[in-house]
């Protein structure tokens, strides 16, 4: 290989994603505040801002990226079958195991990233704002995708390691506009004193980011030198906090006394007042001691509750574990949101999450989002993880196959995408061939570049049955335009004798109606193909005749036309134009057809008449006409009487000559 | 080897053709085509791997294509060429033959003229399949098995030969100013010689044995008589046309179709093809003769492209290293130039150190330091 790929994943699955119109349209109500709308939408991932809207598929094509998700398929890395020579206990390797997973299903989330960041430029580029608004929905309809992905990989494939820490980076990543009010406080002439300084703060603590914390307060400490001592002692809080990490080194009853202990310093400094002069410093504190009431006064800073849901549990229960989470979920949303309302699609999938029912998630998504790029590859992902109990569903395979079959399906209704469909039926093993069987014979073919696309892929899987039914859709196309070469072209291809047979018909009546033969570019050049069928074998031969003829072999030609008729290839209906085609041969001024030969000559002759007077006097030559006038009757009892005639004569000519030649 | 770039467009691509650029500027090729197929709608567009004078500190993004401008085709584009620097040809799966025009100035892209249905059954479309010109001279080929030939400056028809193949006509380039050469799909090359009236090739050389379509024919850019062919089982067949009528020799190249091959404008010793099972193979075949490959042929002509029509040139007494018979086995190398893809590579061009190629995987790679 001489060439070297260099390009980040995320750019080469990034805009596999297609700018298509796919339309993630949303039904009923649907999951993240800024598409709460209630009215199914179509929108347009774009590339070009022009491309239309009229499409009905619903579908999200992420393109190659669905590549990455056999991935059982995948050969192991270096790395990895280095460590394999070692033995590894079970657990270890289940480990390494998950490793690559978390690595896929990052891919995954980079391409969801990708795709919305494309999506915000091409938002940008465009001056129409209705296409504006519409890329914007769009964009949220990602986010929430791309949220409840990451949920369910820091809860199911990523479950090894500290589950708090995940979901912090998990709220962090999601929860962007901290950041984003800090850069602008950061970028302000004065940071402490900006307007949002103290929104900022509390969000990183809220997010329990301390270290930048710490930073900030200490451009405010700067400037209230009087207060010196009350920030030094938030900030040495602050620096005390543990963190739990079940990885490390720490056990859990070394973590529980450190813990015990910071939370009690902190609870004892808000007892003696300590930061009653400053009320965003106590705030602070509050939140470190784990104060729900000050947090749902916060709510505006929290935003949601299940950012509400990993504050409480970084601050109240810090060795949290994955069993009890589902407990703290419930309860944190029945806090945070209104008791009357209704909770969202979003709402209750992230619920499910946290309850690790990862079959509600995928059926809530399902009802959810109006589009199966989502489902189909999430649970893809969980089923390699192992995660999904294989239950049979009574319709079809497992869920998994049932998702990609049905995400398969959609793509193939698209008239450009249907490529890519074929890759996804390939990795369902129990339905997979059946549909992509029924779907490649529906694929309309506009043109022979298209045709043999779609052949390729039959062939590639040995699809005997398409193959044929496409090289026969194909060869009737040229029929019916004439094109009787094409037509035989596209029959030898499928190697269908009985349309084969037929083009050989047209072919051998045109010549009977117009006396030469057409394609012979073609016929000519039939070689072993020729066998194909008996019809097709005797247009080859038979035009080969008329070449050894023309090419005055008489000799040859002669002999070829005798075995046409003794070895039964000619259609007896042929026979008495090949008869009249020995007429000129017998009539030559040399001998061609010895004696033997005419004997077989007369007797094929007799033969074809004697047959004729037992049916009909009709069915002679040209076996089309069925009713024959008078006139052309009389015209074939002339040609008999003639080839008789020049039988005869010739017999006579032949038996002289070789008389003469035995003397 | 950093120099490969990948742009996903979101559209399959059929075809894509480098601008012809001036030898005398010993310039880089900057803009190319592409032409879409299997779309709702197909466009051609054009788009430039140049920064516009921008000099671009950071040598990651640089050489990004950039869509430029583009324009909407009836039906797949099934072929491109640039009839100059201004003029783009496009082959339509309706039948039709456009000539378009780009503007650098307003970066725009116009019809200039149209001839709809050029290629036609009695009552159906029959799509166009290849287009090859020499200014003013345009010749088109299609599924209905005519050959046709338009005078681009006067936008007629001079001559159209009827029934020319029974099967499909899959390729089509220049031999002589006056010879063209048609590959079809039963494994036949055709020679027309323009200058004879009748309308029958003047030689027809064939594959013998299996008859497998041919899907894609280059012309020797300096010897005339060398013709490479690419077809539905992946082989590459180089001929001779002047001295027999079966190829010179076969290689295997490719597992499925192969759809284009290239000898390298200047350097015919590097030849291109790409192929549905999405591979580009590069192919370098090193010359018998000590003789250093420049010696080997005139290339003093001041417009290279693969439409336009190099002059007759150089020394044809000695052996091409492409015509060298079996001892060049040893010497013909190979190399992979894209990572293992699934989707078909449709298209591709190559002009000085450039190459483009355009995937069924919406991709277009460019790669600027192709060794040769």
């Amino acid at each position: 290989m001489g060439n070297i790929w260099v390009l980040p994943v995320v750019r080469e699955i990034s805009s596999c994603m297609r700018p298509f119109t796919s339309n993630l349209a949303l039904r009923g109500r649907a999951a993240p505040s800024s598409m709460r709308s209630g009215k199914t939408r179509k929108f347009t991932l774009p590339f070009y801002a022009n491309s239309s809207t009229s499409h009905t598929t619903s579908l999200l094509a992420f393109r190659q990226s669905k590549r990455k998700s056999p991935a059982r398929t995948r050969s192991p890395s270096k790395f990895n079958s280095r460590l394999n020579q070692f033995t590894f206990n079970h657990s270890v390797k289940h480990v390494l195991f998950l490793f690559r997973f978390v690595s896929i299903s990052k891919n995954y989330r980079s391409v969801i990233r990708a795709c919305i960041e494309e999506l915000q430029q091409v938002a940008v580029n465009t001056k129409d704002s209705a296409v504006c608004t519409q890329y914007g929905n769009q964009v949220s309809i990602l986010l929430a995708i791309e949220l409840i992905w990451n949920l369910c990989e820091v809860l199911f494939i990523d479950a090894v390691g500290a589950l708090l820490l995940h979901l912090l980076d998990w709220v962090r990543l999601h929860k962007g506009d901290v950041d984003e009010k800090a850069t602008h406080v950061l970028q302000s002439e004065s940071p402490a004193e900006h307007r949002d300084y103290w929104d900022v703060v509390v969000g990183y603590v809220l997010q329990g980011r301390l270290e930048e914390v710490r930073q900030l307060l200490v451009k405010q400490a700067t400037l209230q030198p009087a207060a010196r001592n009350m920030f030094k002692l938030m900030d040495n809080l602050l620096s005390k906090m543990p963190f739990y990490n079940p990885g490390g080194t720490q056990t859990p009853t070394d973590f529980d006394v450190k813990w015990r202990h910071w939370h009690e310093e902190v609870d004892r400094c808000l007892q003696d007042n300590s930061f009653a002069s400053n009320p965003h410093l106590e705030l602070i504190a509050k939140i470190l001691v784990g104060d729900e009431d000050t947090l749902l006064e916060h709510k505006e800073l929290v935003g949601t509750w299940y950012h509400f849901l990993v504050t409480r549990l970084l601050y109240c229960h810090p060795t949290v574990k994955s069993t009890e989470l589902h407990f703290y979920a419930h309860s944190c949303m029945t806090m945070f949101l209104d008791p009357r309302s209704v909770p969202e699609a979003l709402d209750s999938i992230l619920l499910a999450a946290f309850e690790f029912d990862i079959h509600q998630v995928i059926k809530d998504c399902s009802i959810a989002l109006n589009n199966w790029w989502f489902v189909a590859h999430l649970t893809d992902l969980l089923d390699h993880c192992q995660l999904l109990q294989s239950h049979n569903l009574h319709f079809g395979s497992n869920l998994r196959e049932f998702l990609l079959l049905e995400y398969a399906s959609g793509l193939f209704s698209h008239h450009s995408l249907w490529q890519l469909a074929v890759d996804y039926f390939d990795h369902c093993p129990e339905f997979g061939r059946v549909y992509l069987e029924l779907q490649m014979e529906r694929i309309p073919l506009d043109t022979e570049r298209k045709a043999l696309k779609v052949l390729r892929i039959c062939e590639q899987r040995q699809m005997s049955e398409q193959v044929r039914s496409i090289c026969k859709i194909m060869a009737m196309r040229a029929l019916r335009n004439n094109r009787l070469g094409s037509a035989l072209s596209w029959s030898i291809r499928a190697k269908d004798a009985a349309f084969a047979t037929l083009i050989s018909e047209r072919f051998l009546q045109d010549y009977c109606s117009r006396g030469s033969f057409s394609d012979l570019d073609l016929i000519d050049n039939l070689g072993p193909a020729m066998l194909l069928s008996d019809r097709l074998t005797f247009l080859g031969k038979y035009r080969e005749f008329h070449k050894l003829y023309g090419e005055k072999r008489f000799r040859e030609a002669a002999k070829l036309l005798l075995s046409l008729m003794t070895a039964k290839i000619a259609p007896r209906s042929f026979w008495m134009t090949l008869l009249t085609d020995a007429l000129p041969l017998l009539e030559q001024k040399e001998v061609i057809f010895t004696s033997e030969q005419t004997y077989e000559l007369i007797f094929c002759l007799e033969e074809l008449t004697s047959s004729c007077n037992t049916t009909t006097a009709t069915t002679t030559a040209a076996a089309s006409m069925t009713d024959t006038p008078m006139q052309e009757e009389d015209l074939e009892v002339t040609k008999v009487e003639l080839l008789r005639l020049a039988l005869a004569r010739n017999l006579a000519m032949a038996i002289v000559n070789e008389g003469t030649v035995e003397v | 080897m950093e120099s490969i770039n990948a742009k996903y467009v979101s559209q399959k691509i059929s075809k894509v053709r480098w601008r012809p650029v001036s030898l005398s500027s010993l310039q880089q090729p900057e803009i190319f085509a592409t032409g879409s197929w299997d779309n709702e709608d197909n466009t051609v567009s054009i788009w430039t791997i140049g920064n516009n004078g921008i000099s671009s500190l950071e040598e990651g993004f640089d050489g990004d294509p950039k869509p430029l401008c583009e324009h909407k085709h009836a039906g797949d584009v099934l072929d491109l060429q640039f009839l100059d620097q201004e003029k783009v040809i496009t082959a339509s799966s309706t039948g039709g033959v456009t000539i378009l025009r780009y503007n650098n100035n307003n970066q725009a892209l116009s019809v200039s003229h149209q001839w709809a249905k050029a290629h036609h059954y009695p009552c159906d479309n029959a799509p166009c399949t290849s287009v090859v010109c020499s200014s003013p001279e345009i010749v088109s080929v299609g599924e209905d098995g005519r050959i046709i030939v338009y005078r681009a400056d006067q936008g007629g028809i001079i001559r159209t030969i009827e029934n020319a193949d029974s099967s499909t006509i899959h390729a089509v380039t220049y031999l002589r100013t006056t010879e063209i050469l048609t590959v079809n799909s039963i494994g036949q090359l055709k020679i027309w010689d323009f200058r004879q009236q009748s309308n029958s090739p003047s030689q027809i050389l064939s594959l013998s044995g299996d008859r497998a379509p041919l899907h894609c024919v280059d012309r020797h850019p300096n010897q005339q008589h060398i013709v490479a062919t690419g077809g539905q089982d992946g082989m590459l067949c180089v001929w001779d046309v002047r001295q027999r009528n079966t190829p010179f020799s076969l290689m295997e190249a490719h597992s499925a179709e192969m759809w284009e091959v290239h000898f390298h404008p200047m350097n015919p010793d590097h030849l291109f093809t790409c192929s549905e099972d999405g591979s580009l193979l590069h192919w370098e075949i090193s010359s018998p003769s000590d003789m250093p490959s420049f010696l080997q042929g005139g290339r003093n002509n001041s417009m290279v492209s693969r439409s336009a029509m190099a002059p007759a040139g150089g020394n044809q007494s000695l052996i091409n290293a492409w015509l060298s018979g079996d001892s060049s086995k040893g010497r013909l190398e190979t190399t992979h130039m894209l990572p293992s893809q699934t989707l078909s590579v449709n298209s591709l061009d190559v002009l000085g150190q450039c190459l483009v190629c355009g995937t069924d995987g919406e991709a277009i790679f460019v790669n600027r330091q192709i060794p040769v």
